[in-house]
Parts: C-alpha cells; structure tokens; sequence
C-alpha cells in the first residue's frame, strides 16, 4: 500500500462521504446558549480553514452518566470529516469516562509519528486513522472533532444535574 | 507590457541548472515545484553571495573604522542600490524590512505615530483621525488588511474596500465611488496572489491622487515576476520580500518616495538611527536610515540584491513573456478537467504565473496531499485572503505558481495529476 494509499483508506474515504452524526443544523450551530448537560463548541482550523461545531449531550445520574447524543456541523478536508463521522459512531457506545479515555487515547495515536497504532477495539473505524500521525501538517485536520468533543464534554458534564 | 521574448525551453533548462533544490527527489519523485507564489528557490549565486560575506566580509555596518566594517558597509549600501535600480527607485528611497508584511506594518505604525501625540510639523500629512477613509480592496493579502485595520482601530479612521468583480477583477466603477475626498491612503496589490489578476495601478493611482490620498502597492507578487517601475507607476509606497524573489527569506524592502519617507515619523527606534542623543530627546537620521535602528539583516540584503542580478540579467520582460505563456498552459489545462474551476481572469486574459482553482467535491487539502505523492508541490488553503475566498463561496483553494525555471513539463505533470484527483477521491 503506497503511503497515500495509507493515509486515505476506502474506510476513511467512505465515513468522508456518510458523514455520520453530521446533522446538526445551520440555526443550532449559531446558537450561544444550550440546555443543561450539553456543551457545544466550534474548532476552525485557520490553516485550511477547516472548521466545525459538535454539540454534545448527557444523561444520567452521576457516576453512569452516559452520551445521550452528539451531533455537528462541518466543512473540510476528508480527513477532518472522516474522523468526526468516526467519532460520532463510537460516542453512541461509550459513557462519559470512556470518551474522555477515548479522546486521550485517539490523541496519542496522532502525536505518534507513526509509531503508535490505533486499537480498532477500542477506537473502531477511527483507527485507521492511524496513518495520519506520519503527516503532521493533517493531524490536526484529524483532531479537529475531537478536540471540540473534549471541550463540548467539559461543557455537558459541568452543567449536568 | 508583454515585450520581451519568453524565455526558450532550453534556456529555461539551463536556468534550471543554477538552482540545486530543484535537482533535490521528493516522495522519490522528480521534484515539480508550483509554489513560488509562496516562496521561491535559490539560485547558486544568491547563496554564494551570502556565503561570501560571511567568509570575507563579515562586520558590523555602519559603525567602526576598521577595513572589515567598511567593506561591510559598502556591500550592504551596494545591495541597497542594486535593489532600488531593480524596481526604479534611487537608493535613498530603499528601507530594508524583514519582509513585505513589515514594511506595510512600519507604514502604518509610522501613520499611527503621526496621528497622535506631539507630531513634528512636517509629519502631520500622515496623521489619520475620525472621518478619514483608508481603502484596501477584497482581493488582498492579510498582510495588506490586518494592519489597516488595526491603523483604524487605533486612529478612529474608517476602513472601506473596492469590491471584486465575477471575473476575479476589481470593480472599478465601485472603485471611482469608495475613493473620494475622505480617503487618505489606498492600499492594494499589484498582482494578486490567488486570482493571479495585474491590477490596473496607472487607473487607481489616479483615483487614489485626484483625492489627495496617498498609495501603498503590495508588489509581492509583482516585483519577482513583470518589469516594475516604481516612478513610472507613481505610487508613493511600495512593499516586496527576498524570498519570493529568488532571494534568502528575513529580508525585504519598502520603497517611499523621498521626501514622503524623509517626513515620515520612525517606528522602531535606537541605535544607527539617530543624530544627536540626550537624556531628554534624540533626533533622527534622514530615510533610509531613520527606519534602520538596530543590526541590520546585512548578509540577507547582499543575497537578495544577488537575486535582483539574476532576475535583471536573465530579463524581467523575457520571464514576464515566459510565465505569461505558462499561466496560459495551467489555465487552458485545467479548464479541460472535469470538476474544476479556476479563479481569476479566464484564459487570454494577460494574468500571472498563478492559478487557484477548486476541485468539485474535494477538499483542497485532499487535492494537495494526493499531488504531493506525485512529487507536485502547490499551495492549498485561503492563501491568507479569507475574504477573497469567501467572495467567491470557497473557504480553501488549491494554487499552482511558476516562476522563471518552470518547464512545460511540469505543468503538464500538473494538468495530469490534477485529472487524476477525482478519480482517487472516488468522486463522480
């Protein structure tokens, strides 16, 4: 497999296009103020001008507390779009301990350099996004989303009952 | 303007001889460089001439009374001279800057200066308050937006710009209407560095001087590729970088008219730039040397007035005429692949060396990581000209820019990797 090939599998190419969990609308991703448990953040790359706005819920009482829901809105290279499709599929799965594990996890795979694979059980199809960590003018293309999950989690968890 | 002969392909070949990076393998594959617009590459004699000077003349200009020093000094006062020559300014009129992003900040630090507190008599042309106009246009580089902003913010000026046309033009028209009796300074480029467009300068200075405004031309994207002549073009300012000219980066100049720059109040201050220095108050030098306070980028300098010897003595016109018929190859090229637009002046239209174009459903990031595989460097991104993109609806584009050692081939190369984009990115 030729390193392009690598870096842009059929699998990110795919999620590139499907875009999972990229509903949420014009009118909400311009909203300033949210409900309790949801945070809401916007990460633009100033690079590529990449940019999104994820929104992130929870639910539950303290200690299981769980994603209820994350949704964003988008515009950028397949890589960014990729991972935040990627990203959206695990948070359905996860409480909000294991995200935040998560989130970590996918972080040192980037920062690698190639040498730190990423666990397809842990991060399913975001793994293979693995290859990215070898270009580092992309990584942040890939951490685009995650770093605004960080801080839309943050966000839901502080303002949570 | 397109006088010269275009510089022949093997002439071209032979150009590309003088400069060692180009004969430099990546992703093991032969090299095509297109982004010059960005920076350019060396030629052996810009880096010899810098190589030199440290080997045989190395000192501090300016001060000491040793030999050194004053071979220092007069290779360094030699570079400013060549320079001038190179774009028609006397050698007075030359202030080296790091680059063209500081020389549009020293003018409009320089403005701010003028604008507050005890000005002298002589500077108080330059003072901007509450109801003057300072006008850019939307196609410019941050560099020559952001410090006009930040002049406004702090003077209370306002800041208006000429808006762009369709075809990747300014709106004249709207031109004639925005510059008026309020504008104090207009500010623009010569060449833009996405569209590729030459911006009609005798036009605009004219509208710019009918009003009694003053006018800065952004000759990044001018100065390394057409014949510029600062006095011919009337402008009262201009800014330009070594680096996009063949030259080392950290070095650029400002040219002001002189009796503008000798008016114009300092900006960075101390030493090498005063006359007399007491406890209370200091007096300052005439230009060049009142905006020159500090250990100068000597070595920098020298190199870069090695590259202006390079560019004069293969000729201005004949690299004009050359990349004239290279921007037409990239255009007529890319208006053939499916899924591509180009932005910027359609083919025939005399334009740069440049040329920005979308790919229909792919990011232009995707676009410039599969080229670069292929050995084809390009700039992606806004090119720092947000609003120019968001002008025509994009937030990011991919660019190609030749200069004088670029083949046909290469261009080719390009054509062929870039029809191969969609098809990789599996988009219909």
């Amino acid at each position: 497999m030729s390193s392009l090939e690598s870096l842009y599998q059929q699998t990110i190419l795919e999620h590139a296009k499907a875009r999972h969990g990229g509903s949420l609308s014009e009118v909400a991703a311009c909203e300033t103020s949210w409900p309790a448990g949801t945070g809401q953040c916007h990460q633009l790359n100033p690079v590529c001008g990449d940019e999104i706005t994820l929104r992130l819920s929870v639910s539950g009482a303290e200690g299981e507390r769980r994603i209820e829901s994350l949704e964003w809105l988008g515009n950028g290279c397949s890589i960014s779009m990729a991972s935040a499709s990627m990203l959206s599929d695990l948070a359905g799965e996860v409480d909000v301990d294991e995200l935040a594990t998560l989130i970590e996890e996918f972080r040192t795979v980037l920062r690698s350099r190639g040498t730190v694979e990423g666990d397809p059980e842990e991060l399913g199809d975001a793994a293979a996004l693995s290859g990215v960590s070898k270009f580092p003018a992309r990584v942040k293309c890939a951490m685009l989303a995650w770093v605004a999950a960080e801080d839309a989690l943050r966000q839901a968890v502080a303002t949570a009952a | 303007m397109n006088s010269g002969v275009p510089l022949t392909d093997v002439e071209v070949l032979r150009i590309r001889n003088d400069f060692p990076l180009l004969a430099h393998p990546v992703n093991g594959r032969e090299l095509v460089y297109l982004d010059s617009g960005a920076t350019s590459q060396n030629p052996l004699s810009v880096l010899e001439a810098e190589q030199e000077f440290y080997e045989q003349r190395n000192s501090a200009v300016h001060r000491g009374a040793h030999t050194l020093a004053a071979h220092a000094t007069l290779a360094f006062e030699d570079a400013r001279a060549t320079v001038a020559q190179f774009v028609g300014a006397r050698e007075e009129e030359i202030v080296w800057t790091s680059n063209a992003t500081a020389g549009l900040n020293l003018l409009a630090y320089a403005f701010s200066n003028a604008s507050v507190g005890e000005v002298a008599p002589e500077a108080r042309r330059f003072a901007l308050g509450p109801g003057d106009e300072i006008v850019v246009t939307e196609m410019e580089h941050h560099a020559n937006l952001v410090p006009w902003q930040e002049l406004c913010r702090r003077t209370g000026a306002t800041l208006r710009h000429i808006p762009l046309t369709d075809e990747g033009t300014l709106d004249l028209e709207e031109a004639a209407r925005v510059i008026g009796p309020r504008t104090k300074v207009l500010a623009f480029t010569h060449v833009s560095n996405v569209l590729g467009t030459i911006n009609p300068v005798p036009e605009l200075v004219g509208l710019a001087h009918a009003a009694g405004a003053l006018v800065v031309l952004d000759a990044c994207q001018s100065a390394p590729h057409l014949p510029l002549d600062v006095k011919a073009l009337d402008v009262d300012f201009a800014v330009f970088s070594g680096h996009k000219m063949l030259g080392p980066t950290g070095i650029g100049a400002l040219y002001g008219r002189q009796e503008l720059l000798d008016a114009l109040p300092p900006v960075t201050t101390g030493g090498s730039m005063i006359t007399t220095v007491t406890m209370d108050h200091s007096g300052y030098l005439p230009a060049p040397q009142r905006f020159e306070a500090g250990t100068q980028p000597v070595s920098q300098a020298i190199a870069m007035a090695a590259a202006a010897r390079y560019l004069s003595e293969t000729g201005m016109d004949r690299i004009h005429a050359r990349e004239g018929v290279l921007a037409q190859r990239m255009l007529e090229g890319l208006s053939g692949i499916p899924g591509i637009r180009t932005l910027g002046p359609a083919a025939g239209v005399e334009r740069a060396a440049l040329v920005s174009f979308d790919v229909d459903g792919v990011h232009a990031h995707d676009v410039g990581q599969y080229l670069d595989a292929q050995g084809i460097a390009v700039r992606v991104g806004h090119h720092c000209a947000q609003p120019l993109h968001r002008r025509y609806g994009l937030s990011a584009s991919t660019r190609a820019s030749a200069y004088l050692y670029t083949t046909e081939g290469e261009v080719d190369a390009f054509l062929e990797g870039v029809a191969g984009v969609r098809g990789f990115f599996g988009v219909k």
